[in-house]
């Protein structure tokens, strides 16, 4: 059986239906991704999943367990660290940390092993207050008291929202050590680049699961041929193209331009020439394999023209 | 009980490490004590009067000068002008104007009844019938001195005369610092108790803590225990510092025990932490709790009889009142310290006070819910 098994889960806050017949399972051991726009119901169902809320119908197994019911018992087996900084902040690095591990009936020498890595980088500050810490740190501290107890399931709700670009690779580099203690780990995060470090993956939107599967997966699940266009003049080059016939979807990502057509009858010769009609001279033309975001731009180009 | 301990010790470190707990736990009780007790004195003393005499007769002299005796009274004397009268009242420059009519000893000799005027400014309405009632008895002395002495009476008239001594019971002197001392530490004890549960149980909520521990196995009943408790022990330290100035600044007589003072002052504490912990239910800002008391505890304070007698309350405030927990903390502590009276002797409050602890604080604990 699955770590995470979840099936037909709904939550309402009065007429807005925060998670709407979602389904998911997490295998053990796994690392999974949730990707989504804000309001997509990631954060509702963490909290379903910690025991913060109760859900309206649906099941739901964590660890064996069901979360309304043996909620003290699952307690003792998840680690969660919230979107929001919800530590103490009049309290330092280590009175925090100590605090955690009291709580949970454990010390911090019982455990360290499984945060050494991660707390060697903030001990030389163990006695700062944890609201005088930079954000990269502020995580990092919340991680060690998310592990403390030595959990079974780490559950991250945006861990890397607001921190800086570095900071956020070696915290994904972190999770990956943790993964290798054996624990589960469930994480979302609205940056794309970060989901495909996850090895399953799942897109959320209006409370619905509308993909599933490895990165590579979802990508292949992806029909169209993308083309991406690199010039210098890229509000100009998106408002041309927008323009162009037969076309399905046009953003930019970064330096580029991700192109989509309705179908497949389209050549990179057809592109440079409706660029060049239009002048813009220095665009460089490719085709690429769709990333996750493109996924996701396509699944809710879909379900708006619906 | 480990995990008490542990949400105790964490309790605690934070309280004393807040920048502003400090000066409430220790600053306040002398502020509140040493400044209140003052100002909200109704006494008076030396309050500054005019006698204009029109009479300047020795009967007119020896009634100035007994004004001028008085320890509530200090005379600005003013003869034959009395037009700047209504002037110097509304300049606040004396709070009252006697005139001593003209042919005022030649009258009261030839037993024509004499008519004296007073002017009071009434700004202040319960000072204003202070001074009347001080004034009155003054002149009731005079009366009794020069009209119903036997030398001033004509033969075959006797002076019929009732001579009422009054005793004032607990407290002699009527001193009002004894009064308003225990009403100070009623205040002193509600706040810590209601302001500071309420303010402490918000912040975990406001700044998303709470849902930190929320996955943490702390129970309910540790948690609120590992919050209420130290307030508990803030509560009866204060008593004590407030209870210890009151002794040593205002000569405050301690008549009770004070075994049943700190027994009362748990009771007590016990409800106001209870009423803390309901208002906390309520409010998600620290700013919504704040004012949500401060509507509450000034209604109940002021209904409490800290300054006024309760019962020249109306009937509605009297009922209210039953449900009013600083009341009986009121009158608790006034009769304790001032009276020496036993639990056995105040079996009513006493009960009234733990019927109403339970209540609140069964309701409280009962609405929490860790979550939202």
């Amino acid at each position: 059986m699955a770590e995470i098994e979840i099936y037909n889960l709904c939550k309402n806050y009065g007429d807005v239906k925060a998670l709407d017949n979602l389904c998911l399972s997490v295998e053990k051991n796994g690392f999974y991704g949730l990707i989504g726009p804000d309001g997509a119901g990631k954060t509702s169902l963490m909290r379903i999943i910690t025991s913060l809320i109760l859900p309206d119908s649906g099941e739901i197994s964590v660890g064996g367990l069901d979360p309304v019911k043996d909620y003290k018992k699952l307690r003792l087996k998840l680690g969660y660290m919230p979107g929001k900084f919800s530590l103490y902040p009049d309290l330092s690095v280590e009175e925090n940390l100590r605090f955690f591990a009291g709580v949970f009936g454990t010390t911090i020498n019982e455990n360290y092993h499984l945060i050494k890595s991660i707390y060697s980088q903030i001990e030389p500050f163990k006695n700062r207050r944890a609201g005088k810490l930079s954000g990269g740190m502020k995580q990092k501290l919340a991680l060690c008291c998310a592990l403390i107890h030595k959990p079974e399931i780490l559950i991250l709700d945006e861990p890397t929202t607001g921190v800086d670009a570095v900071s956020r690779r070696e915290f994904w580099d972190m999770l990956n050590e943790i993964r290798s203690y054996g624990i589960t780990i469930l994480v979302s995060t609205p940056y794309m680049e970060e989901a495909v470090l996850c090895d399953t993956v799942s897109l959320l939107f209006k409370g619905k699961v509308v993909e599933s599967g490895t990165p590579k997966e979802i990508t292949s699940r992806y029909s169209s041929t993308i083309y991406s266009v690199k010039t210098d003049n890229i509000p100009l080059a998106l408002k041309v193209l927008r323009n162009i016939p037969g076309l399905m979807s046009v953003n930019s990502f970064g330096q580029n331009i991700h192109l989509v057509f309705k179908d497949e009858n389209h050549s990179e010769q057809e592109i440079t020439n409706f660029l060049t009609a239009n002048n813009i001279l220095d665009a460089e033309l490719s085709r690429i394999k769709a990333g996750i975001e493109d996924s996701f731009i396509d699944y809710i180009l879909k379900e708006n023209k619906n | 009980m480990r995990t008490v301990l542990i949400i105790l010790r964490k309790e605690f470190r934070q309280i004393f490490r807040d920048r502003m707990m400090i000066p409430i736990i220790f600053i306040m009780p002398f502020v509140q004590t040493l400044v209140l007790v003052y100002a909200a004195t109704l006494e008076l003393k030396d309050t500054s009067i005019t006698v204009v005499d029109l009479d300047r007769s020795d009967y007119s002299r020896n009634l100035i000068s007994k004004f001028n005796a008085s320890p509530f009274f200090k005379v600005n004397f003013q003869d034959y002008n009395y037009s700047n009268i209504e002037d110097d009242i509304l300049k606040e420059n004396t709070k009252s104007v006697i005139i001593i009519p003209d042919n005022f000893e030649k009258d009261i000799r030839n037993s024509i009844p004499v008519n004296l005027q007073m002017n009071i400014n009434a700004i202040d309405g319960q000072s204003a019938s202070l001074i009347s009632i001080y004034v009155n008895q003054i002149l009731a002395g005079f009366v009794k001195e020069k009209i119903l002495h036997p030398t001033v009476l004509s033969q075959g008239q006797m002076p019929v005369s009732f001579n009422v001594k009054s005793r004032f019971l607990y407290n002699e002197e009527l001193n009002f610092k004894h009064f308003m001392l225990p009403g100070i530490l009623v205040i002193l004890i509600s706040m810590i108790s209601i302001f500071l549960t309420a303010l402490n149980l918000v912040k975990e909520k406001e700044k998303g803590t709470m849902e930190q521990i929320n996955v943490t196995p702390i129970q309910k009943w540790q948690f609120l225990t590992g919050k209420m408790l130290p307030f508990m022990i803030i509560g009866i330290f204060e008593l004590a510092l407030g209870l210890t100035i009151g002794i040593l600044m205002f000569d405050l007589p301690f008549e009770g025990s004070v075994l049943t003072l700190f027994v009362f002052a748990l009771v007590y504490l016990f409800a106001g932490i209870g009423m803390g912990l309901l208002i906390s239910d309520f409010a998600s800002t620290q700013q919504q709790a704040m004012f949500t008391i401060f509507f509450f505890f000034l209604i109940l304070i002021l209904m409490s009889g800290i300054f006024t007698s309760v019962e020249s309350m109306p009937d509605w405030a009297q009922t209210v009142n039953k449900i009013n927990p600083l009341y009986y903390f009121m009158r608790i502590l006034r009769s304790v310290i001032l009276k020496g009276s036993t639990i056995a002797d105040l079996i009513q409050e006493f009960l009234a006070l733990v019927i109403m602890g339970v209540t609140i604080m069964s309701v409280a604990v009962w609405r929490y819910r860790k979550t939202n």
